[in-house]
């Protein structure tokens, strides 16, 4: 392996997925000699022309644009006491992988989290009494008011051109909106998408049953937009392919759409694909990085001087950086002690779908973000209290794409031979699912570390993840459940399935739930129980900031890339008005 | 029954003549030439000849010519199958051991076979159960003895381990083959099944026309046009 040193840059970004494109316009605009490196390849605009993308079997199940598990795996295990073992097949999440990251390929539903989400902590000690509480949950506030976020917020809404119907402007209840929203500086840029027939069907009874559905909040742009950057989206023809595909319409807000054809023309931004990163190298005393390693396409090691180093390399991927690079203490369940690693989250879903043998609800017709949701089941909406659990969900029918291959069928359905072929004739295009997406709170015994016994294809530990449902997030299932099963009996299906968890369930790895994975290297107010401050910045190294899901201290019922932006755009803030003309730690632990 | 179905299987069935395939890559490029292949012309690329008899009659059952909409035969899902495992199905899957044969099932897959040598291992097992039960290769069986096999294996009440195989279930030949026949049943054309996008056309899915603009707005009225495929043509 040949030893390279490539010329020193201001910022080394790692990966350029949203939060790595963020910083990278942020940081360049501010004149700084920014340089990305991205272990996927290049994503042009031409690989996505139509009607490439119109590909199910490429690309929603063979994960075309997906990073392998051959290259990324993980592994999992359910407690301490057991042995993990691999992610030899991609399941409940699926992580990205090349330049523009995750984001090339979300679904672009854009919302935000509530109030309530943002200072959870300060929620359950005022909600709950002592001890109501599972004692190894170890819920946080984020640390910032919401004031202070929700300007960052605003600004990534307008770069997506976010699209919807305002609930909450300043302070005034906008009607058709969400209700339970935060406070908004500024109403949607964009209307809302169209409902197809099931959210409208969902939206009507949902409303008759008196919650207060709203159009899902949309990263599919409805009209034509021109973000902040310059860069921009024309609107979206409902194609069918959005989550999991690239934008065949360049519709979809992505890093490449409304960041990377910017920045990519600025002469002080340069990126380099095929580039693995494999650590962060730190000075002798461990408090600032010089720069990081990567393996180059011809596998050779190559080092990155830089002044300051980017993390944006997706949330798990950032926080086994850190353990693989010593940057802090690694988090100790039994004494919990160390901070990194600690506070990982997943999230659950589960839904119902319905059967109507005489409509059509053409579920090829729609765009990723498409449906309706609720929040009036949100932690502080509903008497989360005397139920006994903390969290809640945002309740939906959404219909996010409707190629065939999975197609749902009726319960009793052979699962193969003349009685599918029939079932497949019959049913395709006659369901619609009404869905939770929950909150998941973080425990003492749920964290990350490096696994002892499985490597990479370039000898490095694989991240291991200790992690399973509590009662907490299994009562808050059942509870949701019967929401969901009330709105479909209103709905009078020919025949209905369910999908939920039981008390008894165990987290499973084999069936997609969503890549929102949050914690591991979460922000906090003190270097003692959290591994970066509030502008992502390492508490240890200085110099490191470490921007993605990996910060949230636990997880919402909102998706999580409204947030992911904000809080980067509030860290390339601090850099560029705080760091840069005094680099030093930004907040005094 | 429509006879037009029987008898083109029994056609099927007694695939001969060998046309030479270039093999393509998997879903990386276009495989052209795969969408006009004649099945009973069609010469496997990855699996030998017993092995081909085996899939063509397994396709049958899973997906039958009987009843409403095509079958797999007739939308040539073993043509599919044959060109995936040869262009590296699996190649994404993470394969470093130790292998614990016993995980439990919500952990997945962990045993240490790549699709291609399942489908060898898992054919050549379930041949050695049919010949032991019926006397007889799986192909020449009786269609509900057929079905009773393949039942036996997704249930594991074919044991693999008393035929010698020590890590691999019966299920998870059977699972693999079952996702592998729905893929090539209702996948693009270009990879060789869903022969003249016959099971979209019967689904009522209108394949990679990708623009709905006005139709997200009609409700409940079935989309009138039928499908096309990623290299343009209509069905
Ligand atoms: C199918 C799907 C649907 C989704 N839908 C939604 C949604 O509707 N709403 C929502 O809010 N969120 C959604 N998400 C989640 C959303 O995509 C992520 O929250 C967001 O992209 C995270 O941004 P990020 O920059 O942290 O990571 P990413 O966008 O994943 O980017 C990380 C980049 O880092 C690169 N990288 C990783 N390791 C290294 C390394 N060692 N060296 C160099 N580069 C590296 C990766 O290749 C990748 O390009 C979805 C995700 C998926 C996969
Ligand atoms: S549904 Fe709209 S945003 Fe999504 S991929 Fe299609 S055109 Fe793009």
């Amino acid at each position: 392996m040949t030893n390279i040193t490539n010329d020193e840059v201001d910022v080394v970004i790692v990966g350029l997925g949203w939060a790595g494109s963020i910083m990278a316009i942020e940081l360049a605009k501010e004149g700084l000699k920014v340089r990305a490196l991205e272990r996927g390849p290049e994503r042009p605009p031409e690989d996505f022309a139509y009607p490439k993308p119109a590909d199910q079997y490429a690309y929603a199940i063979r994960n075309k644009v997906f990073v392998t598990p051959r290259d990324a795996a993980l592994t999992v295990r359910y407690n301490t006491g057991e042995t993990a073992l691999p992610t030899r097949k991609w399941g409940a999440f699926v992580p990205g992988n090349g330049v523009g990251g995750s984001g090339l390929h979300w679904t672009g539903v854009l919302i935000r989290p509530t109030q309530t989400d943002i200072k959870l902590k300060t929620y359950a000690d005022q909600a709950y009494k002592r001890g109501a509480l599972d004692p190894d949950m170890r819920i946080k506030d984020f640390p910032f008011t919401w004031e202070e976020i929700e300007p960052h917020m605003d600004k990534f809404d307008k770069i997506c051109g976010l699209s919807g119907t305002t609930g909450n402007l300043g302070g005034q209840i906008q009607p058709g909106g969400d209700p339970f929203e935060g406070p908004r500086s500024n109403p949607y840029p964009l209307p809302a998408l169209h409902d197809t027939l099931n959210s409208s069907l969902f939206a009507a009874t949902a409303r008759k049953m008196g919650y207060h559905p709203f159009p899902n909040p949309s990263a599919n742009v409805t009209q034509a937009w021109t973000n902040p950057y310059g860069a921009q989206l024309a609107p979206c023809n409902y194609c069918g392919f959005c989550s999991k595909y690239p934008c065949l319409n360049y519709s979809k807000a992505s890093p490449q759409t409304t960041i990377l054809d910017v920045v990519k023309r600025m002469p002080n931004f340069d990126y380099k694909t095929g580039a693995n990163v494999i650590r962060v190298d730190l000075h002798a005393d461990k408090k600032t990085a010089k720069g990081v390693t990567y393996i180059d396409e011809q596998q050779r090691e190559v080092f990155q001087p830089a002044k300051i180093v980017i993390l944006s390399s997706f949330q798990f991927a950032n926080v086994r950086l850190m353990l693989l690079s010593g940057i802090g203490e690694p988090y100790n369940p039994i004494t919990e002690r160390g901070v990194i690693g600690r506070n990982y989250a997943f999230l659950s879903v589960g839904d119902a779908t319905l059967f109507f043998k005489d409509k059509h609800f053409n579920p090829f017709a729609t765009a990723g973000a498409t449906g309706e949701m609720f929040n009036d089941i949100s932690p502080g909406n509903f008497d989360g209290p005397g139920l006994g659990f903390i969290g809640g969900a945002k309740i939906h029918s959404s219909q996010a794409s409707g190629a065939p291959i999975g197609t749902a069928l009726p319960p009793g359905t052979p699962a193969w031979g003349k009685g599918w072929k029939e079932g497949m004739v019959d049913w395709y295009g006659r369901a619609m699912k009404v869905s939770i997406s929950t909150s998941c709170m973080a425990y003492r015994g749920h964290y990350l570390d490096l696994d002892p016994n499985y490597k990479d294809p370039w000898g490095q530990p694989l991240l291991r993840m200790t992690f399973d449902w509590r009662q907490n997030e299994l009562k808050l299932q059942r509870h949701l459940r019967g929401i969901v099963l009330d709105i479909a009996k209103e709905l009078k299906p020919d025949a209905m399935s369910e999908n939920f968890l039981g008390l008894d369930s165990h987290w499973d790895i084999t069936k997609y739930v969503s890549t929102h994975n949050v914690g591991g290297a979460i922000m906090g107010t003190s270097p003692r129980d959290s591994a970066l401050n509030r502008y992502t910045q390492s508490w240890d190294v200085h110099n490191v900031f470490v921007p993605g899901g990996n910060a949230f201290p636990q997880n919402f019922q909102a998706n999580p890339t409204a947030l992911i932006g904000a809080i980067t755009l509030f860290a390339a803030e601090a850099i560029k008005q705080q760091y840069l003309k005094n680099p030093g730690p930004l907040v005094q632990a | 029954m429509p006879k037009i179905n029987l008898s083109r299987r029994t056609l099927l069935m007694a695939t001969a003549a060998a046309v030479p395939l270039v093999s393509m890559p998997t879903y990386r490029a276009r495989a052209a030439g795969l969408e006009g292949v004649e099945l009973q012309r069609y010469q496997p690329v990855f699996f030998a000849a017993d092995e081909w008899r085996f899939i063509l009659a397994a396709c049958d059952r899973l997906i039958p010519a009987e009843g409403k909409g095509p079958g797999a035969l007739e939308t040539n899902v073993p043509v599919f199958i044959d060109q995936q495992l040869h262009a590296g199905l699996g190649g994404d899957v993470y394969m470093d051991g130790p292998h614990k044969a016993d995980a439990a099932s919500t952990l997945g897959f962990q045993h240490n076979h790549t699709p291609q040598q399942m489908y060898r291992l898992g054919i050549k097992l379930a041949a050695q159960y049919s010949e032991r039960i019926h006397r007889k290769p799986f192909d020449q069986l009786a269609p509900a003895d057929k079905d009773a096999l393949l039942s036996a294996l997704e249930k594991n009440v074919v044991d693999f381990t008393e035929l010698g195989e020590p890590s691999l279930k019966a299920s998870q030949f059977f699972g693999q083959l079952l996702d592998d026949t729905k893929n090539g049943y209702l996948a693009d054309p270009m990879y060789g099944g869903n022969k003249d996008m016959k099971a979209w056309v019967a689904i009522g899915f209108p394949g990679a026309r990708a623009a709905y603009t006005e139709w997200v707005d009609v409700h409940d009225v079935k989309y009138p046009l039928g499908p096309v495929s990623l290299s343009g043509k209509r069905a």
